[in-house]
């Protein structure tokens, strides 16, 4: 049986924890973690060799925003053989009025949020487009969906990743590979702890993990996680504007 | 600031919240939320994993494997691992935990800080029993590597030590190998107690596990007696892993278990148990941990929640004392549907605190009617305070201070281990701070 290779960038999000947790159930899976940082790879990567001892995982510690070496890692990555399935998973949920404030923590979260996995998709979907072949995940989030004024800097950030997502499906219209956005609700994660404090139902990672791998073996282009942000989220979009103004979200 | 509620729903106290999810910054989150308690599934029935007003500190996201040694069995991990996962995981590899307790949602560190037992104590002894190593952060940042062997004092302390003795990040577990996940049970109706104690003396030599039901509105203490072994016959060893129970959806304003119910409920299972008696082989999950075919069953017993009371009585009048028991149930009116009676066996657990040791143990659930349940518990404490006996600190959110002392000999030996930054309700409660 051939082998499976699976690359997860942002693999210490908690999201993408879960996924690969569940793609380790198949013996015939090997990993590439990417992160930023080497240590918390290596806590992942140890626990996924004792859920599979069969797998084969490599680390890659990388700056997240540097263009070249963003390259250079995924070329290197691809060198290594044929990618199956890429997620890109990283990510931070920046304070709104910090980011109003503070426009260095903006563009940190501007970059984190969108530039950064717009690089690395557009640095592996070369190498899979020549491949003709490879599945491509892209975490994005309800919140891009429509912007309002307590999370709109995270939401123009993951609004962006839909654009990104609708063009490059266009581009690669005509090929056999696949790109998913997956638009998770909150969920129970450790940048959402505050949500939790406030009595906010979260779905937990588990769950979204396992609707991620589910729209991956699939290939739907879009997929909302829990399955009722769709109908909740097009509720949302349909608010006229001067309602939507006078709500306090 | 959220409201956490003890297991029982008895207790439902404002805390403030810290998730670990990364074991190698804990020291820094827990040094600037103390006094705090490590809380993980919050299946605790009392206050034990309670710290009201103050910090807890959530070791959930605290899950990650770090090490198995397929030739030794020894599987190293963090605190916050489900004994659900390492089942899940292992069990298919051949290996199982050798001790679970009737739940299998709890977390790693909760069954080592409650010293847990099973259905096989009487071969197996407790939770503590087959850990080889334990990484335990104190406040002050030191840390201790404690097992049996090794500062073997911090072992004895932290093995039920309540989550008091440090914030436990990882241990080293031992477990057995197992051929396939089902069991060969015996079903055997018993008519009383003495019935059950010579069911009982002859599983605590042929059968591994052995625990009993016990219609507790019966006067002469009738119940359901299951004895089992591991099946050595050819099965399948794949398990569903993703299997849930269906979770119990809402809390009644009142309990569903009143003394009307429960009187029903338990003619209904004797008697259905009865019919169904004789033997059988079943999958691990339903017979190690039938509870949690329903999620947040706890809910049942409606908004003013339910105690659990389960008192251990040594091996002299064990009859006697169980029977006394019984009566003084009856007597009051108080009904309870959850009621199980295990023997003990001389097997020493480790811990300076913990709950097993030779004897019996009678465990029952009651719905929360205030004063009337509090005073049949007081009465229940004098029966078995006379009989040299103890309540399970894992179970309990009202003993007195007093009982405790008397009944858990080594406890001052034990106050030396405390954290000082490290507090719970059931600490303050039973040993000042």
């Amino acid at each position: 049986m051939q082998r499976k290779k699976i690359v997860i960038v942002g693999a210490s999000s908690a999201i993408a924890e879960q996924c690969a947790r569940l793609w380790a159930e198949d013996p015939a899976v090997d990993f590439v973690l990417v992160g930023r940082t080497l240590a918390k790879l290596e806590l992942i990567s140890a626990d996924l060799c004792v859920r599979n001892p069969q797998s084969h995982i490599t680390n890659w510690q990388v700056d997240f925003i540097d263009p070249v070496k963003i390259k250079a890692v995924v070329d290197a990555i691809v060198q290594t053989g044929k990618v199956d399935i890429v997620l890109i998973a990283q990510g931070s949920l920046p304070d709104q009025r910090q980011c109003q404030e503070n426009l260095s923590l903006c563009s940190e979260a501007l970059s984190i949020n969108s530039i950064s996995p717009v690089l690395f998709a557009e640095a592996f979907l070369g190498h899979m487009q020549k491949e003709n072949s490879g599945t491509l995940a892209i975490i994005g989030s309800v919140a891009g969906d429509r912007g309002r004024k307590s999370n709109y800097i995270y939401g123009a950030a993951k609004s962006l990743l839909a654009c990104y997502v609708q063009g490059i499906s266009h581009r690669l219209a005509k090929t056999k590979v696949k790109v998913i956005l997956v638009k998770p609700g909150p969920t129970d994660t450790p940048m959402t702890t505050h949500f939790k404090q406030q009595g906010l139902r979260l779905a937990s990672a588990k769950t979204v993990a396992c609707d991620i791998l589910g729209a991956i073996k699939s290939g739907k282009s879009v997929i909302y996680t829990p399955a009722r942000w769709f109908f909740i989220m097009k509720m949302v979009q349909y608010i006229p504007q001067f309602i939507f103004k006078k709500m306090d979200v | 600031m959220t409201i956490i509620f003890s297991w029982g729903r008895v207790a439902a106290w404002e805390h403030h919240l810290k998730t670990l999810s990364d074991r190698r910054h804990i020291a820094e989150i827990i040094n600037e939320s103390m006094p705090g308690l490590a809380y993980g599934m919050g299946r605790s029935y009392g206050d034990v994993g309670l710290n009201p007003n103050g910090f807890l500190w959530q070791t959930a996201k605290l899950d990650r494997l770090i090490s198995f040694d397929e030739n030794t069995g020894q599987l190293s991990c963090e605190a916050g691992v489900l004994l659900r996962d390492i089942q899940r995981l292992m069990i298919p590899r051949g290996w199982i935990l050798p001790v679970s307790p009737g739940t299998q949602l709890i977390t790693v560190g909760g069954a080592i800080a409650n010293d847990v037992h099973g259905k096989n104590q009487h071969h197996y002894g407790s939770f503590g029993n087959h850990i080889q190593k334990i990484s335990l952060l104190r406040t002050d940042g030191e840390i201790i590597e404690c097992g049996p062997q090794l500062r073997a004092d911090w072992f004895s302390a932290t093995l039920g030590g309540l989550g008091l003795t440090g914030f436990i990040v990882s241990a080293v577990i031992q477990l057995r190998r197992v051929v396939n996940p089902f069991l060969d049970i015996e079903t055997i109706p018993y008519q009383n107690l003495s019935e059950f104690f010579s069911l009982a003396d002859e599983a605590d030599l042929n059968s591994e596990y052995a625990v009993s039901w016990v219609d507790c509105l019966s006067a002469k203490g009738r119940g359901i007696f299951v004895r089992g072994n591991h099946s050595s016959g050819e099965h399948q060893l794949k398990i569903s892993q993703n299997s849930v129970g269906r979770t119990f959806p809402l809390t009644p304003p009142i309990s569903l278990m009143n003394d009307f119910s429960i009187k029903i409920f338990n003619k209904c299972y004797f008697n259905l148990k009865k019919w169904r008696a004789g033997s059988a082989t079943v999958h691990y999950e339903p017979f190690f941990y039938p509870l949690d075919r329903l999620l947040e069953w706890n809910r049942l017993y409606g908004k003013k929640g339910f105690y659990q009371y389960q008192a251990l009585v040594p091996r002299a009048n064990r009859q006697e004392v169980i029977k006394a028991m019984l009566n003084e149930i009856i007597r009051s009116g108080e009904g309870s549907f959850l009621a199980v009676l295990k023997t003990f066996s001389d097997k020493a657990s480790l811990g300076t605190l913990s709950f097993p040791k030779s004897g019996v143990t009678l465990a029952l659930d009651f719905p929360n009617k205030a004063e009337k349940t509090l005073g049949l518990f007081l009465r229940l404490d004098a029966i078995v305070q006379e009989a040299s006996g103890r309540l399970y600190l894992a179970k309990d959110m009202r003993m007195s201070r007093d009982f405790f002392e008397k009944s858990y000999s080594k406890f001052s030996e034990f106050l030396s281990y405390r954290d000082p930054g490290i507090s719970s309700s059931m600490s303050r409660r039973l040993m000042g701070y």
